[in-house]
C-alpha cells in the first residue's frame, strides 16, 4: 500500500492504494465519488472520463498513483457554486441528452473537455471528439445537439425536439 | 490485475535502474498496457513510471529534424507539430480517442508495436531513428514483426528522431470496432527518396511497401501506383476484412495518401 | 402555446439532474457493510464434460470465504423458461435443465463452472486461477443447420436433438400455400441473416445479494428492468424461498434493451450465497463477462418467399427460419422466434396467405432471447427486404408497390392471429416522403457522383405488437405468466402523490412521463407527483418494463387506479359541499357542483380523507389509496414509414449514412421529447445492426467479437441527425389514454431501411448486387460489389 494525495474538484483528497488500484477506484470506491463509471475494461466506453490537470482522461485506465498532486475534475464537481446545473449539464437536460445517465458523466467531461479547447465546434467536430465515449440510449442526436446549445450555436434547425 | 510494485523515477538512470528488477515493465500512458493487466494477461512485478521524467517529455525541432521525448502524448505531438511536420501531427491527433490521445505515448506505442498502431507507420515511413537509453536504432532494423522490437530487456526509448520530409500523408482506414487501423498508409517524399510504410495490414506488423516507392520515386503521383499491388498472401485475414480486402486498401489509402500530400 | 405540463408537454426530465451531476444510484454504486466479492470462474470452452473439479488449493488461498460448484446447486432448482411452446405436431418444446453452475458438462463459452467469494475481488480471482479441472472436450455445436443433422453432436444428451421446436403459424396448409405459389404471377425468394446481436446496455450488470439472519429476509439488489419478476422466478422456480421473504430491488438501471428483462445465474448465486457464506456477496460484471454471459439477439437465418398477380398485389408470403437458441433457455427466448415474430409477419399488407415456419435450435453458443424489437425486426428486415428485392425485379416503384398493398380498413384481421384496432399507412408514408424530401433525392444522388460516391435510396415500412397481453390469449399461446401491470396511487394528507408503478425506468423516463399523466388527470401541479419504482419492497407488484409496454400497460393501470382515487375524492367532496357526488365536477385540482359557485381544492379533500372529522365514515372509508391492474384487450401497433440514404465509397465498400428520416404513429403521445429520443434511440441501436454489430462466433464457439475491441459499437460519427416525426396519430382503440408505445420502433424499422438503401446505391453504380447480409461492413459491401 503507498499513500496518495490529489486535488479532487477543489479539495484535497488521499488514501492508502495498491500499485494497482486504478483512479476510477480510488475516486469510487475510496472517495465515494461514484459519478464515474465504469462501463468497459478496454478504455473505449468513456463512462469514465474526468480531467486530471485540466485534460480529459480515462480514469479506468490511469493508476491511481500516477494521479499523485494532480489536479482531479470529477462530474461532482461540475456544477456551479450554487448547486444549479452548469451549462453543458443545463444543455443536456433542455435538449433530452441523456436517457439512462450511465455514459452521461463522461459525455458531459469530454464536453467541457472539447469546449475548452474548441468554443464553437461544428456538428462534424462534437461527433468525431467523442470516438471515445460511447451512448447506446440516444442514438447521440441529442448529445451533439445539446453540445452545439451548450457552446452558444443556435440549434432551432435542428430537427425533433 | 495482479499485484505490483509501483515506482515513478524522475530520471532515466533511475528508470533503468528500477527496471533492472526481474519482471519490471515500463509504463508509458498505459492505454494499451493497462488493459492488457486488466485482463490478466501480463503479470509484472514492478511498473515503472516513464511519465515524471524530464528528459523523456521534450520536445525539438532542429532545422528539418523533429526529436520528440519518448514521453510525448499523442496530443501533445498533434499540437507541437502541426507546423514543423503536419502529417505526423494529424496522425498522432488521429490515434485512439481525445481522452486516450492525453495519455498516451509515442515511446509506448513503439515499444509496444501493435500491428494496427499508427506510429509505427509514421516510424518507419520517416525514416526515423529510435533513440534508447543505450543506442540508436534505425527504424528499418527496429520493428520485426508482431509486437516485437529490436529493443532488449530493460531498454527505454529516450526520444524519437524524424527527418521532416518534403511531403507527407497518413490515411488510416478504420477497423470499425476498435478504430484502430484496419489499414494505415504513410507516405513521406524525401529528397532522398520516398518511403512508403503499412500498418494493420500485414501478418508481419508494419512493413515498407518498396515497389510503390519506387514507383512514386520516378512519379509522385496517385496514378503512378496504378496497376501495383500487395500480396494478399502475407496480409491478415479477420472478421472485420480478409486479406484480399487488406490488399486492396492498401492500394487504395496509399493513393490517397500521394494525393493528399500533394 | 404548447402547455408546459400535463399529457402532451415536454417538460425537462426531473431524473436528469441526478444523472448530470453524478448523484445516480446505480447498483454498482452500493456497498453492504462487510460485503465480500464473488469471482465467476466461466469456461473457456464450448462444450466438455467436466470429470473433476479441485478446488482444495484454492480455497486455502488468502481472503477465500467459500467456493461454489455445480454440486452445491444440484439440489436447487434451474432457471425456468417462462414460454413453453407448442410444435407443429402439438408436441411440447424440449426444455433442458438450466443450472446455476454447470454440474456435469460445459455447453458455451462464458457459462459458470465455478465461484469464488472472497473479501476482496482480486482474492477471489486468485484463487479462481487455483481452481484445478479435469475437462473432456466434446465437439462444439455452433453452425444452426449443422445442428439439426442426424449425427450432430448433442448440446443436451437428455433431449433428442438440438431441436427445441419446430413450429408452423399463419396458414397450416401446405397444400394450399403451395397452390397461391403455383399459381403465382412471379415469386420473389430470398435467404437472409438477421445477424446476432450484444444488448451493451453502457451499464455492466450487478448483483448483491444479502440475507438477515435477525429477519430470515433476503435483499437482491440487481440490474433488472422488472424486479418483481426476477423474485417470482428466483422464488418459485430457482431457490425455493418464500415469496414475502425476498425483496429485490432494482435502482438506477443504466439502459437494459431487452438484456436485463432476464432471470440471470448471477443473480440466484448472490442471494443463495449471501446466506451459505453469511455476509452479502456482491459481483460486477466486467465488459468482458457481458459478452459471453449476457443474453445474446436476435440469430435468424431465413428463407422468404413472396408470390404476386399479374397486378403486383402480394397473393403469399412463405418463411422458413432457424433461430439460434443458445445452449439454454434464456427467460423469454422461446416467445421471440415465435409469437413475437410470427405473428408480425404480414407487416403493413393484405397478403392473404401467410405461412411462417420456424425451427428453433440449440447451439454451444450464449442463449440468445430478446432484444430491442425482439422478433418483429427480425420479420419486418425479411419482410420489407423481400418487397424491396420483388420492386427491383419487377420494375416496380418501392414505395408505390408498398403503398397498393397497404392495409386500409381497420380492425383487421391478418392471416397470423392479430387484429390490428387502428393505423393509417397512407399517411405515415405521405408524411414520410415530405420529410425524407424523397423529390429531392435525384438531386442530391447526382451530387454525390460528382464526389464519387454512389448514393442509394431505401425505403422500409414496419408494424409492431406492443403491450403485450391479454392475459388470457397469451396463456392460451404458451406463457407461463400474466401480462398485465399494477399501479397503486397513494394520495397523502397534504396532497401530493406517489404512485407505486410495476413498470421499471432505465432511461425511459418514467419518473417524468408518468406524474404528467396523474397531474394532468386531477389538475394539480407535476411537482405534486412521484413515481416510485424498482423495488419490491416499495410496490405491490408490477410485470417490468419491455416491447414498449410501459405507457400503454402500466399507464393504463395508473389511469385506473386515479379513476378510482377520483371517484372517492369526488365523494369526499359531494360529503364536504352537501351535494350528490354525480354532480360534482373536477378542473384544475377543484371540485365543484355543476351549475353553483360551490368549489373545495383538491388539498382540501384528501386533508379530509386522512382527518376524517367532517366524513361520511358509515358509507365510505377514510384514507386516499387505490390500486389497479389492467390487463390490455388487445396488443397496441404502433406503425410508421422509414426512408435511408447512404453514400457508398466504391473504392472502400465503405457506408455513410447520409439521411435518416422516420415518421411514426404511436397514437396519443404523453412527452413529444420522450418519444423522439426513445426513436432516435432505436435508429441508433438498428443502424448500428445494420452496418456495424455482429457477434460471431468461430467452429469451436470461441466469440470472435467479445469486447468492444472487435464488437462495433455505434459511436456519434456513424450516425446523422435523424428527421423523426410523430405527428401521424391514430390512438389505441383499446386503452384509456389511446397510446401505443414508441421504445422499439426505432430498432425495428431501421434495419431493412439501411440495406435497401445500400443495395439501390450499388444498382446505380452499376453493381448487380441483390442482397448483402448485415452488418454492412466495409469488407463485405467490397466484397459483394467485387464479387
Amino acid at each position: 500500500m503507498a499513500k496518495v494525495s490529489m486535488t479532487v474538484n477543489g479539495k484535497a483528497a488521499s488514501g492508502d492504494v495498491e500499485g494497482r488500484t486504478l483512479l476510477s477506484s480510488f475516486l469510487r470506491d475510496s472517495l465515494g465519488l461514484t459519478g464515474t463509471h465504469v462501463g468497459c475494461d478496454t478504455s473505449q466506453c468513456g463512462a469514465c472520463v474526468v480531467h486530471v490537470d485540466g485534460k480529459a482522461v480515462k480514469a479506468c485506465t490511469m493508476l491511481a498513483l500516477e494521479a499523485e498532486g494532480a489536479e482531479v475534475a470529477t462530474i461532482e464537481g461540475q456544477a456551479n457554486a450554487d448547486g444549479s446545473l452548469n451549462n453543458i449539464q443545463q444543455a443536456f437536460q433542455d435538449h433530452h441528452g441523456l436517457q439512462c445517465g450511465f455514459c452521461t458523466p463522461g459525455m458531459v467531461m469530454s464536453a467541457a473537455a472539447l469546449l475548452k479547447d474548441n468554443p464553437k465546434p461544428t456538428e462534424a467536430e462534437i461527433r468525431d471528439y467523442l470516438e471515445g465515449n460511447l451512448c447506446r440510449c440516444t442514438g447521440y442526436h441529442n448529445i451533439v445537439k445539446a453540445i452545439m446549445a451548450a457552446s452558444g450555436q443556435d440549434v432551432s434547425s435542428i430537427a425533433a425536439e | 490485475m495482479y499485484e505490483f510494485e509501483f515506482e515513478k523515477p524522475s530520471t532515466v538512470a533511475e528508470a533503468v535502474a528500477a527496471l533492472a528488477d526481474e519482471d519490471a515493465q515500463a509504463l508509458g500512458g498505459g492505454q494499451t498496457l493497462i488493459p492488457t493487466l486488466k485482463q490478466r494477461l501480463a503479470m509484472p512485478s514492478k511498473l515503472v513510471s516513464l511519465t515524471a521524467i524530464p528528459q523523456l517529455k521534450e520536445l525539438s525541432d532542429n532545422g528539418g529534424m523533429l526529436t520528440i521525448g519518448g514521453a510525448v502524448t499523442h496530443a501533445e505531438v498533434a499540437e507541437a507539430a502541426a507546423a514543423s511536420y503536419p502529417a505526423l501531427a494529424d496522425l498522432a491527433g488521429h490515434i485512439g480517442d481525445p481522452a486516450v490521445r492525453n495519455r498516451g505515448t509515442i515511446g509506448g506505442s513503439l515499444a509496444n508495436n501493435d500491428p494496427a498502431a499508427c506510429y509505427p507507420a509514421a516510424a518507419l515511413g520517416s525514416g526515423a531513428t529510435i533513440v534508447t537509453n543505450t543506442r540508436e536504432i534505425p527504424s528499418d532494423e527496429y520493428f520485426q514483426g508482431l509486437f516485437d522490437t529490436a529493443l532488449n530487456e530493460g531498454e527505454i526509448i529516450t526520444a524519437v528522431r524524424f527527418p521532416v520530409p518534403e511531403k507527407a500523408n497518413y490515411q488510416k482506414f478504420l477497423q470499425p470496432a476498435s478504430r484502430f487501423a484496419l489499414v494505415g498508409v504513410f507516405v513521406a517524399k524525401y529528397a532522398a527518396g520516398v518511403r512508403v510504410a503499412v500498418t494493420g495490414a500485414s501478418e508481419e506488423g508494419v512493413f515498407r511497401w518498396r515497389e510503390a516507392e519506387a514507383a512514386l520515386d520516378a512519379s509522385f503521383a496517385p496514378d503512378a501506383l496504378d496497376g501495383l499491388s500487395v500480396d494478399a498472401g502475407g496480409m491478415i485475414g479477420d472478421l472485420h476484412g480478409s486479406k484480399e480486402y487488406r490488399a486492396h486498401l492498401v492500394g487504395v489509402m496509399a493513393k490517397r495518401a500521394v494525393a493528399a500530400a500533394g | 402555446m404548447p402547455k408546459d405540463q400535463g399529457i402532451g408537454a415536454s417538460p425537462k426530465r426531473r431524473e436528469d439532474v441526478r444523472f448530470l451531476t453524478g448523484a445516480g444510484n446505480y447498483t454498482d454504486d452500493i456497498n453492504v457493510n462487510g460485503q465480500a466479492y464473488v469471482h465467476f470462474l466461466r469456461a473457456d470452452v464450448a462444450h466438455a464434460t467436466i470429470n473433476s473439479i479441485d478446488t482444495s488449493a484454492a480455497a486455502e488461498m488468502p481472503g477465500v470465504v467459500k467456493i461454489f460448484t455445480g454440486a452445491d446447486f444440484a439440489e436447487v432448482g434451474g432457471i425456468p423458461c417462462g414460454w413453453g411452446v407448442t410444435d407443429r405436431h402439438g408436441n411440447p418444446q424440449q426444455e433442458p435443465r438450466h443450472p446455476i453452475i454447470a454440474h456435469d458438462t460445459i455447453r458455451h463459452v462464458g457459462e459458470i463452472v465455478a465461484a469464488v467469494v472472497a473479501d476482496t475481488l482480486e482474492q477471489a480471482r486468485d484463487a479462481a486461477e487455483a481452481i484445478e479441472f479435469s475437462l473432456s472436450d466434446k465437439p462444439a455445436v455452433v453452425d444452426m443447420a449443422a445442428a439439426l443433422a442426424e449425427d450432430a453432436t448433442k448440446v443436451h444428451e437428455d433431449l433428442t436433438s438440438n431441436l427445441c421446436y419446430d413450429w408452423v403459424f399463419g396458414n397450416p396448409d401446405d397444400d394450399a400455400v403451395q397452390a397461391a405459389f403455383d399459381s403465382a404471377a412471379h415469386v420473389t425468394t430470398l435467404e437472409l441473416v438477421n445477424n446476432r446481436l450484444v444488448a451493451n446496455p453502457m451499464e455492466p450488470r450487478v448483483a448483491i445479494g444479502d440475507y438477515s439472519r435477525a429477519t430470515d429476509e433476503y435483499t437482491l439488489h440487481t440490474t433488472s428492468q422488472n424486479p418483481h419478476v426476477i423474485r417470482l422466478l428466483m422464488c418459485a422456480f430457482v431457490l425455493g424461498l418464500p415469496e414475502h421473504k425476498v425483496r429485490v430491488i432494482a435502482p438506477d438501471v443504466g439502459g437494459g434493451f431487452g438484456s436485463k428483462i432476464f432471470h440471470y445465474a448471477e443473480e440466484a448465486f448472490c442471494t443463495f450465497a449471501a446466506k451459505a457464506c453469511g455476509r452479502a456477496v456482491k459481483w460486477t460484471s466486467t465488459r468482458a463477462e457481458a459478452f459471453i454471459s449476457d443474453a445474446h439477439g436476435r440469430d435468424h437465418v431465413t428463407k422468404i418467399e413472396l408470390a404476386l398477380d399479374g397486378d403486383n398485389n402480394f397473393t403469399a408470403l412463405r418463411t422458413n427460419t432457424m433461430a439460434n437458441m443458445g445452449a439454454y433457455l434464456s427467460t423469454f427466448s422461446t416467445s421471440v422466434p415465435s409469437y413475437l415474430h410470427g405473428t408480425l409477419m404480414a407487416g403493413n399488407y393484405k397478403t392473404p396467405i401467410v405461412q411462417v415456419n420456424v425451427k428453433t435450435v440449440f447451439t454451444n453458443t450464449v442463449p440468445v432471447d430478446a432484444y430491442r424489437g425482439a422478433g418483429r425486426p427480425e420479420a419486418t428486415f425479411q419482410l420489407e427486404r423481400v418487397i424491396d428485392k420483388a420492386a427491383r425485379e419487377l420494375g416496380a416503384d418501392p414505395i408505390a408497390l408498398r403503398r397498393q398493398n397497404f392495409i386500409t380498413e381497420f380492425p383487421y384481421e391478418t392471416p397470423v392471429a392479430l387484429t390490428y384496432d387502428t393505423g393509417d399507412y397512407v399517411a405515415t408514408m405521405d408524411k414520410l416522403e415530405q420529410v425524407a424530401d424523397v423529390a429531392g433525392f435525384a438531386a442530391r444522388r447526382a451530387e454525390s457522383e460528382k464526389n464519387g460516391k454512389l448514393r442509394g435510396f431505401g425505403i422500409n415500412c414496419y408494424i409492431e405488437a406492443c403491450g403485450i397481453a391479454p392475459s388470457n390469449i397469451v396463456g392460451m399461446l404458451g406463457a407461463r405468466a400474466g401480462l398485465y401491470d399494477a399501479a397503486t396511487v397513494r394520495v397523502n394528507a397534504t396532497g401530493s402523490i406517489s404512485v407505486m408503478v410495476g413498470a421499471h425506468a432505465h432511461g425511459q423516463g418514467h419518473e417524468t412521463t408518468f406524474p404528467q399523466v396523474v397531474a394532468d388527470m386531477i389538475g394539480i401541479d407535476e411537482s405534486m407527483v412521484d413515481i416510485v419504482h424498482g423495488d419490491t419492497g416499495r410496490v405491490p407488484f408490477g410485470m417490468g418494463t419491455y416491447g414498449s409496454r410501459s405507457i400503454a400497460v402500466c399507464g393504463s393501470a395508473m389511469v385506473r387506479a386515479t379513476e378510482k382515487i377520483i371517484a372517492k375524492a369526488k365523494k369526499i367532496a359531494a360529503h364536504l359541499m352537501e351535494a350528490s357526488d354525480a354532480d360534482i365536477e373536477l378542473k384544475d385540482g377543484q371540485f365543484t357542483v355543476a351549475g353553483t359557485d360551490k368549489s373545495v381544492a383538491w388539498g382540501d379533500v384528501c386533508l379530509t380523507a386522512y382527518v376524517p372529522h367532517n366524513y361520511p365514515l358509515e358509507e365510505l372509508e377514510p384514507g386516499l389509496e387505490e390500486t389497479a391492474f389492467y390487463d390490455p384487450a388487445n396488443f397496441t401497433y404502433p406503425a410508421g414509414a422509414y426512408a435511408c440514404e447512404v453514400e457508398v465509397d466504391p473504392d472502400t465498400g465503405k457506408v455513410s449514412i447520409e439521411r435518416f428520416s422516420a415518421a411514426d404513429d404511436f397514437g396519443n403521445i404523453i412527452n413529444p421529447m420522450i418519444v423522439d429520443g426513445q426513436v432516435h434511440g432505436g435508429l441508433g441501436q438498428g443502424i448500428g445492426q445494420a452496418l456495424l454489430e455482429n457477434a460471431a462466433y468461430d467452429e469451436d464457439g470461441q466469440l470472435l467479437s467479445a469486447s468492444f475491441m472487435d464488437y462495433a459499437m455505434p459511436r456519434a460519427d456513424d450516425v446523422p441527425f435523424y428527421q423523426v416525426d410523430h405527428s401521424c396519430q391514430t390512438p389505441c382503440t383499446h386503452n384509456p389514454l389511446g397510446v401505443k408505445g414508441c421504445g422499439e420502433a426505432g430498432a425495428i424499422g431501421s434495419p431493412p431501411a439501411v440495406v435497401n438503401a445500400v443495395i439501390d446505391a450499388l444498382q446505380s453504380g452499376g453493381k448487380n448486387v441483390t442482397h448483402i447480409d448485415m452488418p454492412l461492413s466495409p469488407a463485405r459491401v467490397w466484397a459483394a460489389m467485387n464479387g
